[in-house]
């Protein structure tokens, strides 16, 4: 089975109905995939910000959301973060690509992979980061975790992990 | 008129319905004049009332009123386009237009100035896009619901606050309530 399908399962094996997405070159496998299955609504969103209201309201309406976003988006949505997410205690899995990382070949994407895991922390966000294949094996667990919690979550996904650029 | 009197106006129409409110003295203003289970009050991140209103549209079929206003849509314009290539039948945009941010002292927006919220509305591809003076808002909300279609309201109004107290509920409970009234 190939990543992008076997990630795929895992959010519909574990009742994720609506996903927004803003693209990244790393996620368009999954993104793809995603279009692909009538279980799962997908609904692009223009910012990350704006996609995290989008989940926020379909967790609301009794529909667990998710969002796939890149990492350097993260500056964007501390607000929504803190003041949406966090202080109405809603779960939100975050499929990040980890850009910025080993085998980048763009230098201004290292700006904010530097900041990226010191915001998640101040942020205080459960933050997973799958660098080789076999870790996408805890994707299950890790959605199970973030319903279970009702907290934001993150998993950064780097080239490594997603085979080279 | 000023906002509040058009919350008041449209009060009776909003009873028992999915009200997602925006940010600051229009969410204080809907709870002293309206208080009830299925309000969802927003107590910061501004701009996100419309693309709350329309997640939570797209995954349930009971009608969805999103009041914003036209600083917060300014904030959130990316909104509009997937409002309109995402439509959902049961959800209704209300854009409070009052042409100021009313929360933060009534500086002008530029929608009081040159830009036509109601025009950005329609070129983003929104479709039933209403714009309506503040006095046949009730009027035009009723009709919208009854419409069973999307709907984007834009009401000129003017600008002014009401002084109502803050919001002193807690998020989890605002939130813990909204959703059983939606799932109800």
């Amino acid at each position: 089975m190939d990543i992008h399908t076997q990630i795929v399962d895992d959010l519909v094996a574990n009742d994720i109905g609506f996903v927004t997405t803003v693209p990244c070159k790393q996620l368009a496998g999954v993104i793809a995939e995603l279009e692909t299955r009538s279980d799962i609504l997908h609904v692009p969103a223009n910012k990350e910000d704006e996609g995290m209201g989008l989940c926020a309201g379909a967790f609301m309406g009794g529909t667990r959301p998710a969002i796939i976003m890149q990492n350097t988006a993260l500056g964007v949505t501390i607000n929504t973060l803190a003041t949406l997410i966090q202080y109405y205690r809603m779960p939100l899995p975050m499929l990040i690509s980890y850009r910025g990382e080993l085998g980048e070949p763009i230098a201004c994407q290292v700006e904010m992979a530097i900041h990226t895991k010191a915001l998640l922390a101040q942020l205080q966000i459960p933050t997973y980061h799958f660098h080789h294949r076999a870790d996408a094996q805890e994707l299950g667990a890790i959605l199970k975790y973030t319903f279970m919690c009702n907290k934001p979550v993150a998993v950064l996904t780097d080239a490594t992990f997603w085979g080279g650029y | 008129m000023i906002r509040s009197q058009i919350l008041r106006d449209i009060a009776p129409i909003l009873k028992g319905h999915l009200v997602v409110c925006n940010i600051g003295i229009p969410s204080q203003e809907l709870h002293a004049i309206a208080d009830q289970p299925s309000n969802f009050y927003m107590l910061g991140t501004m701009g996100l009332a419309s693309s709350i209103g329309l997640g939570l549209a797209l995954v349930q079929p009971k009608p969805v009123v999103a009041i914003d206003g036209d600083g917060s849509v300014l904030t959130n314009l990316g909104s509009l386009p997937t409002i309109a290539n995402n439509p959902a039948a049961n959800f209704i945009l209300l854009v409070i237009d009052n042409g100021s941010y009313g929360s933060t002292g009534d500086q002008p927006t530029y929608a009081g100035r040159k830009t036509s919220l109601a025009k950005v509305a329609e070129a983003c591809g929104c479709e039933g896009v209403i714009e309506c003076q503040a006095e046949d808002t009730a009027r035009v909300l009723q009709e919208a619901l009854d419409s069973q279609e999307m709907t984007v309201i834009i009401c000129k109004c003017a600008s002014g606050n009401a002084k109502e107290p803050v919001i002193t509920m807690d998020p989890v409970v605002i939130r813990d309530r909204f959703m059983k009234a939606a799932q109800a």
